[in-house]
């Protein structure tokens, strides 16, 4: 396992000469030695572009890929030692699953002694040792997966393993079983994992660190409880929670006493509720939903769906209103953001104000 | 794959192109030279190029109705197929029924049919109809090889629509006829186009059947063209301006529906 | 998805079946009731029973035609199929150039096939060809006329020019449906490219290739106009085929009943055939599908 770094990566496909589209900019990661790493964002954002310069697929234009301290920027796949499972099982369908397993080993002829007991190991670390001498084609897309993953761990010096959205294809049922065992594996071997996904429960269950991306950026690179406690940018408040973050203009709250130049407030569904009760601060809204997603001590809990002017805003609360009356929006220290980026220090600004 | 292409895959693209291309260039050559230069004075490009040979075929009736007879019972041929196979491939693709597959593998098997094992008959079915020697007959007889590959062609463009489309037509009050003239097959287009396409390609190259089915009236150009060598030696020039204009029809065919070939053969039909 | 069972659909196969029933079956009844007896004129028949199955079964130049054309068929798919692969593989995978090209390798499969035979006679005779005069002129005594190696080499080359295109584009269409992850996968596992194209290309393939090998083995037996055109059948009988020769017996010659039996015991061969490889083919694509 290795020490995965990128410095200052940038991509462009030049398909046709004339019109060359950007899809990375500027990209700068490390990934230590043995954690388990996420990129999360939505499709089109260039996190399989980066996935593939990291395995060598593609040779970015611009920037520098370290494995280990070492510039590998222009080496095929199979010198970089990188392994790869994809969003759908690919496997050799001709070939037992043992030879499926077999394979990478072979490519790199390694003796036949050890192929036999890298395989039979493998298999058992991933609970597929009944299935060695079958096919591929009836396993369950989860067994495939399992499969796939096991091409990726039968070789011991891999430096690291790529997974691009590993979970999507499986079925919903065992989903949490396939990432449970990636985790675990994951944990055991101290494995350096990158995992791509849209999905950000995926990413945030998985990874220590988590890079949001967003039009080919990384928008922030941090642990998941900071991402939804600090969110960087507009789109990691957005992008991150469930709901997501809330934003209002600055310029029709002036009630919460923003910075100089804060375009926006954001809070997320906790940081807010909804009264009866006009409060300091606080902002008169229409009360147009509520879903109630718990009962406790005869009392719904859930969201709720207000609107202030004309924009939507969902908060977390006790749900005790009606729906269509007029209520009171109170917000608890909201983020506040300037051309999309959180400015920093806000909360000693907005309190000095208050 | 993103490779670049390389040189050896370069070279191999361009041998072939030569060996396509040159008897096509030559018979290019051929017809617009004149028989007395191609046979005293062959050489490896045209010396004195003539378009006598192509105004013979414009200007003599016997030519040129042979090309018309050709297109017509082409044109025949594929309507009839495609009227007829479209109904059919949706049922093959939408329902299941008493004998479909074995329906089915009996129709393919017509496409495998040798045409030589039907001439006799043939002919003894379209004269006693009436139809011998008559662009209807060469038509109907080429729908035995036709409707079968139409067939199978649609029913794949056909299964490769979601049927849910169907039912939401259906469910908004859409009758089944206007569904199937105005959403259904405006979304089947390619795999009309590849159909054309196919039966073309078996409905004008073919020769026996339309050799032995007609006489005189409704002679086909490539009838024409063999009994021309017979009668009056062989004109060369004349000869090679015919082939020269009986590949024009393909090649108008073949860029019209340029853009679905890859796909009508991707779906394993042919 | 599961399909409907809905017996009315019957309803809508019926045009079809109509018209090839009425081409297919009222012809195959007249070749069979013609197989079985002998006849004279339209009043004058006689039963023969299997009298002209057993001649025709025994009749040596029908042995010698067979023989000529499964070497024929043999040859020319020991060519073209792997001929097409290669050309398929070297073709740029997308973009114009490949539209291109593949309009242009479309070309031969639409000129009528006595055109092709045509485009080649004056392609490869030795006074007035470009082939023939360039071997000539190498010192080279061709002649495909009159020397039936010569005859045989034309005819190969010429059905090569013919149908390898059919090839090409099947085997591409079928390249083009391989998903790129395939290939990256196979990348990462460090095989190179032989190992690709034997590990994914072709297993991948196996239904395009599957039909690619029965067209081209069906219609290579069904073979008639390319060599009734370019050779007549000679020199000799050196280039004459079943087709040719079913013709002769029954046009030429006007033997109706053996051309009768001969026509079903062909037609019963390549329907023979026909199903043996559908089935070889048909659980390959099961297992794609899946």
């Amino acid at each position: 396992m290795a020490h995965v770094s990128l410095n200052n990566i940038s991509h462009a496909y030049n398909a046709n000469t004339d019109s060359e589209t950007q899809v990375l900019t500027d990209i700068s990661l490390d990934i230590p030695h043995g954690s388990a790493h996420a990129l999360l964002g939505a499709s089109g954002t260039g996190k399989t572009t980066l996935l593939k310069i990291i395995s060598g697929l593609l040779i970015p234009t611009e920037g520098d890929l370290l494995v280990d301290g070492r510039r590998v920027n222009t080496d095929s796949p199979r010198e970089r030692n990188i392994a790869q499972v994809f969003q759908f099982p690919v496997l050799y369908e001709h070939i037992s699953v043992f030879e499926n397993l077999a394979f990478p080993l072979r490519n790199r002829k390694v003796p036949l002694t050890e192929i036999h007991t890298r395989v039979k190991q493998t298999a058992e670390l991933l609970e597929i040792d009944n299935l060695l001498s079958g096919k591929t084609t009836g396993l369950s897309i989860f067994d495939k997966q399992k499969v796939s993953l096991g091409r990726a761990l039968v070789r011991n010096d891999v430096s690291a393993i790529l997974l691009d959205e590993p979970l999507t294809a499986v079925e919903p049922s065992a989903k949490w079983r396939l990432r449970q065992k990636l985790k675990e594996l994951q944990q055991e071997l101290s494995l350096t994992m990158i995992y791509v996904t849209h999905d950000q429960l995926e990413a945030m269950t998985f990874a220590e660190q988590i890079s949001v991306m967003h039009e080919g950026r990384i928008i922030q690179t941090a642990s998941p409880r900071e991402l939804v406690e600090k969110p960087q940018h507009e789109h990691v408040g957005f992008f991150i929670g469930m709901p997501g973050m809330n934003f209002l203009p600055t310029d029709s709250t002036a009630c919460l006493s923003p910075p100089k130049g804060a375009t926006k407030a954001g809070f997320r569904p906790d940081q807010a509720f909804v009264s009866t009760k006009q409060g300091h601060n606080s902002l008169q809204v229409a009360v147009i939903d509520q879903q109630a997603l718990s009962t406790h001590l005869g009392e719904s809990w859930g969201l709720l769906t207000c609107k202030y002017q004309d924009i939507e805003i969902r908060t977390r609360q006790h749900l005790n209103l009606n729906v269509g009356s007029t209520a009171w929006l109170h917000i608890d220290n909201p983020h506040f953001f300037r051309n999309g980026w959180r400015m920093t220090g806000q909360a000693e600004v907005t309190q000095g104000n208050a | 794959m993103k490779q670049s292409q390389s040189v050896v895959a370069n070279s191999v693209i361009f041998v072939y192109s030569c060996y396509l291309i040159l008897p096509l260039y030559w018979l290019f050559s051929m017809s617009i030279q004149s028989s007395q230069d191609i046979t005293t004075n062959a050489g490896w490009y045209p010396k004195s190029p003539t378009m006598a040979n192509f105004q013979e075929i414009f200007t003599n009736p016997v030519w040129y109705e042979g090309f018309l007879n050709s297109l017509t019972y082409v044109l025949i041929n594929s309507t009839i197929s495609i009227i007829v196979a479209l109904p059919a491939a949706y049922a093959f693709s939408r329902y299941r029924f008493l004998g479909d597959k074995h329906l089915f593998f009996w129709l393919l098997s017509n496409r495998m049919a040798p045409p030589a094992v039907f001439l006799l008959p043939f002919f003894n079915m379209y004269s006693s109809l009436g139809l011998f020697d008559t662009p209807l007959a060469v038509a109907l007889a080429h729908c035995l090889f036709t409707v079968p590959l139409a067939v199978w062609i649609l029913e794949g463009f056909m299964s490769s629509v979601p049927r849910q489309i169907d039912e939401l037509a259906l469910l908004d009050g859409h009758s089944f006829v206007h569904f199937f003239c105005r959403i259904f097959l405006p979304l089947i287009r390619a795999g009309i186009g590849v159909t054309v396409f196919f039966c073309f390609m078996f409905s004008w190259v073919e020769l026996l059947l339309a050799r032995t089915l007609t006489a005189s009236a409704a002679k086909p150009i490539a009838v024409v063209m063999t009994r021309t060598i017979s009668a009056s030696g062989i004109d060369w020039g004349l000869l090679a301006a015919a082939g020269v204009l009986t590949i024009l029809p393909g090649l108008v065919v073949v860029f019209f529906v340029r853009n679905y070939l890859t796909r009508g053969f991707a779906l394993g039909r042919v | 998805m599961r399909k409907r069972i809905n017996n009315r659909a019957w309803l809508m196969v019926l045009p079809v079946l109509f018209l090839v029933a009425m081409s297919a079956v009222i012809p195959l009844m007249t070749v069979v009731n013609y197989s079985v007896q002998d006849i004279f004129d339209d009043n004058n028949r006689v039963y023969v029973g299997l009298e002209w199955f057993i001649q025709i079964i025994r009749d040596p130049e029908l042995h010698a035609a067979l023989w000529r054309q499964i070497l024929f068929s043999a040859n020319v798919l020991a060519i073209e199929i792997p001929l097409g692969i290669l050309i398929a593989k070297a073709m740029p995978r997308r973009g114009s150039v490949a539209t291109g090209l593949l309009i242009f390798f479309a070309i031969p499969l639409l000129i009528p096939w006595n055109v092709v035979g045509t485009i080649w006679q004056i392609f490869a005779r030795p006074d007035i060809g470009m082939a023939g005069m360039s071997l000539t002129s190498l010192g080279l005594d061709y002649n495909y006329t009159a020397n039936p190696v010569d005859a045989w080499f034309t005819l190969v080359a010429m059905d090569v020019w013919h149908w390898t295109s059919l090839v090409v584009l099947l085997v591409f269409s079928g390249l083009r449906a391989i998903p790129e992850a395939y290939y990256e996968a196979a990348q990462i596992d460090g095989a190179n490219r032989w190992q690709m194209f034997r590990h994914i290309e072709l297993p991948r393939l196996k239904t395009v290739l599957g039909i690619a090998v029965l067209l081209r083995l069906m219609d290579s037996l069904m073979i008639y106009t390319e060599p009734f055109v370019l050779t007549g059948g000679g020199p000799g009988n050196s280039t004459t085929f079943l087709s040719q020769y079913l013709t002769r017996m029954a046009v030429g010659q006007f033997d109706l009943g053996p051309a009768a039996a001969f026509s079903l015991v062909y037609f019963i061969m390549i329907l023979t055939l026909c199903w043996l490889f559908y089935s070889l083919i048909s659980p390959a694509e099961e297992q794609t599908e899946r």
